[in-house]
């Protein structure tokens, strides 16, 4: 039996067990946040039509390929697949393209592919950071950001060098 | 609008690179079938998508998020020393940082927005330190349980979809410190430039 197979059902049991404990009313609590979970859905599924549809485009076209390539002897050097650069490239402007271009790179290299899981680690490890920086000072009143958006972008890049080292470690390469 | 620019250049791109590479039969293609593909997506992973919102949900009613925000408190009173004198400001990042880990971005944010409104007040616009500090913190990304990542795996034909927690914890704890540390350097050289 593989130790990750305990994960999802253990946590459901402990969640629900959890609940009783305090008297919530578990069922009521989790059917209210799975219709939370679908008005997410149904608000990314437009953005997601329109940005599989380019990024499929931008594979097929050979014009992926190219970006890559364009970068692959920097990436090369710091140990990342040149695979994930249009990634990278998008995670911090847009978490729906971000989505769409992982899950593109995923089912083109496979899931479980030293290229799909270098995705899968950079997309739940970083944040669409200009889309935060401007939702926080644009209601916040701000027009001098400082050294926001630099130091936030050291925490990208180091998010994406330490989703491949990441990997590399407890995956092997 | 910067995603108007991101969309219509690979659009664009992608008509050219077809011309020139003899690809447009594939480029019209993939045109179709990536905008199938969103659907099939989103229908294979909706089912889970769900559960997991449901779960967070019931955590959330179990009072594990004012749990974790109490538990973070201490660490947060040191990164954000002035904004903690004022009682309801640390309360709302405290709010905000452990909606972050649980993932549950649409309570996370209006919570993050009223901590950074109080310590904005009197700033003339000029955004503080700590306030640099609270966004860098949003911007990179803590999550215990990464659940879109994995149902996006899943839908691929993973087996093991949560078998990345690991490593999306060891590269999260890595990017937050870097853009903490990098905000403490830039605003000591601001000053010294100054």
């Amino acid at each position: 039996m593989n130790l990750s197979s305990l994960v999802i059902p253990v946590l459901l049991a402990a969640v629900a067990a959890c609940g009783l404990g305090r008297r919530v009313d578990v069922y009521a609590a989790l059917t209210h946040g799975a219709e939370e979970g679908l008005s997410v859905l149904l608000r990314i599924i437009p953005a997601l039509v329109g940005l599989l549809t380019a990024v499929s485009m931008f594979r097929a076209s050979g014009a992926m390929e190219w970006l890559s390539g364009l970068c692959a002897p920097v990436l090369d050097a710091v140990g990342l697949p040149a695979a994930v650069t249009p990634l990278m490239l998008i995670r911090p402007v847009s978490g729906n393209g971000a989505l769409a271009v992982a899950t593109d790179l995923m089912s083109a290299y496979g899931p479980d592919s030293y290229v799909g899981r270098v995705a899968a680690v950079m997309l739940g490890s970083t944040e669409t950071t200009f889309y935060t920086i401007a939702v926080y000072f644009g209601s916040a009143g701000i027009y001098r950001t400082r050294h926001t958006v630099p130091a936030a972008l050291v925490a990208d890049v180091t998010g994406f060098l330490a989703s491949a080292f990441a990997v590399r470690l407890f995956f092997g390469p | 609008m910067a995603m108007t620019w991101v969309w219509s250049g690979m659009v664009i791109l992608s008509l050219l690179f077809g011309i020139c590479t003899g690809n447009l039969d594939a480029v019209a293609g993939a045109a179709m079938e990536g905008a199938g593909s969103a659907i099939e997506l989103s229908l294979s992973m909706a089912g889970v998508l769900c559960l997991w919102s449901g779960v967070m949900e019931v955590m959330n009613a179990c009072g594990l998020s004012d749990q974790l925000a109490r538990a973070f408190r201490p660490l947060l009173r040191r990164l954000l020393p002035q904004a903690s004198r004022d009682r309801e400001t640390l309360s709302a990042v405290s709010a905000n940082v452990s909606a972050n880990l649980l993932g549950l971005g649409n309570a996370a944010t209006p919570l993050g927005i009223r901590a950074a409104r109080r310590m904005a007040e009197g700033c003339d616009g000029v955004a503080s330190d700590e306030l640099c500090t609270l966004v860098v913190l949003n911007t990179a990304s803590i999550q215990l349980i990464p659940a879109t990542v994995a149902t996006v795996r899943a839908a691929a034909g993973c087996q093991t979809p949560f078998d990345i927690l690991p490593a999306v914890w060891l590269s999260s704890i890595l990017s937050v410190s870097a853009g903490l540390l990098a905000a403490h350097a830039l605003s000591a050289v601001g000053r010294w430039r100054r």
